[in-house]
């Protein structure tokens, strides 16, 4: 993206906020919500965040699944999840990861 | 009454200071995750500039994380915002909740409540108000708490930023961001069929990745709607 073209994207994401957060304030009336609605709601976060997040781990820069097992990606991953289920901490998920990929990828150069 | 002034009587408010204070709380946590955010800004491209303009812009973390891949792979801009609404989506959620507390406010006060209504202030001021209808003091403690959280979140955020320009980019510290939103999703699991919806997305994601446009988000955000959907349907069947 250009940068003219990512500040508006910018600008478009502000508007995404604006009209999530305040998504049943914007009407004068409030609106009913339904259960099944509810239920969709739910999913779909989730359902959008490991949509980003899966080829960010699993594919290369050129688009193919890995191969290789020595890519620094995947051992960072298999760490930060087994410490979220150890300890149920975000900050540590984080930090255990890259403590597992900085020296994969800058001793071994994976 | 002179801004100074003004202040100072906030300064004084006990429901202004109890919103702060417990803001004051998780702010580590806050800051930590918008250091990350920061430097994965910087990290996936963006100059200083957009960086800066994206925080202050946006002011929502995970839509920010999650928009960084699309926006450096050049997906379509209706593709990053659909994206990005999803990842919302929770808010929508808790908006329909502070309706009850704001809903009687006018059309542009309510707007301005529902843009800095974050997370952390849905989880804390629903805690301290659990009763969902408007009380004395709830405005005053609402931006008791925006007082620390919004500040805590930028500077975090610039340090971040400025601290990521001085690291080397083969570093690869942007992947923090994505660990970021891994552990976020982690926490939104909170139902076995979710794993499901979960593996879904992933799989679908990573299946269709050579569609155009980046085409293979929505994919896959539409295939665990799908499977959600199906396995709650056969669920309440029984």
């Amino acid at each position: 993206m250009s940068e003219a073209m990512t500040w508006i994207a910018l600008f478009g994401l502000a508007g995404v906020t604006v009209l999530t957060r305040g998504f049943f304030l914007i009407g004068e009336k409030p609106l009913p919500i339904p259960d099944w609605l509810r239920e969709l709601l739910k999913m779909a976060p989730l359902a959008a965040l490991v949509a980003v997040i899966a080829p960010e781990v699993f594919m290369t820069p050129e688009h193919h699944v890995i191969t290789t097992w020595q890519d620094a990606r995947w051992p960072a991953a298999v760490a930060a999840t087994g410490y979220y289920f150890w300890r149920r901490g975000i900050l540590g998920t984080i930090l255990v990861g890259m403590a597992v990929m900085l020296p994969l990828k800058l001793g071994l150069g994976w | 009454m002179s801004f100074l002034n003004r202040l100072r009587a906030l300064a004084a408010d006990p429901d202004f200071c109890s919103g702060a204070r417990d803001m004051a709380s998780p702010s580590l946590g806050l800051a930590a995750w918008g250091l990350v955010t920061g430097v994965a800004m910087v990290k996936s491209g963006l100059s200083i500039p957009l960086a800066v303009g994206m925080s202050l812009l946006v002011f929502a973390g995970s839509a920010q994380l999650t928009a960084l891949p699309l926006i450096a792979a050049g997906a379509p801009l209706w593709v990053l915002l659909a994206t990005a609404f999803c990842v919302n989506l929770r808010f929508v959620i808790f908006s329909a909740q502070w309706r009850n507390y704001f809903g009687h406010l006018p059309a542009r006060d309510r707007l301005v409540h529902g843009y800095f209504a974050a997370d952390l202030n849905f989880v804390y001021f629903v805690k301290r108000y659990p009763d969902a209808q408007p009380a004395p003091g709830q405005q005053r403690y609402f931006w008791g708490a925006v007082a620390v959280n919004w500040p805590t979140w930028q500077t975090a955020s610039f340090a971040g930023i400025f601290l990521a320009d001085r690291i080397p980019t083969h570093w690869g510290l942007g992947f923090a961001g994505v660990l970021a939103l891994l552990g976020l999703s982690y926490s939104l699991l909170v139902e076995r069929m979710l794993w499901w919806v979960a593996l879904t997305a992933g799989v679908v994601s990573i299946a269709t990745y050579s569609l155009p446009l980046k085409l293979n988000i929505l994919c896959a955000i539409v295939a665990a709607g799908a499977v959600g959907w199906w396995l709650d349907s056969r669920r309440s069947t029984r």
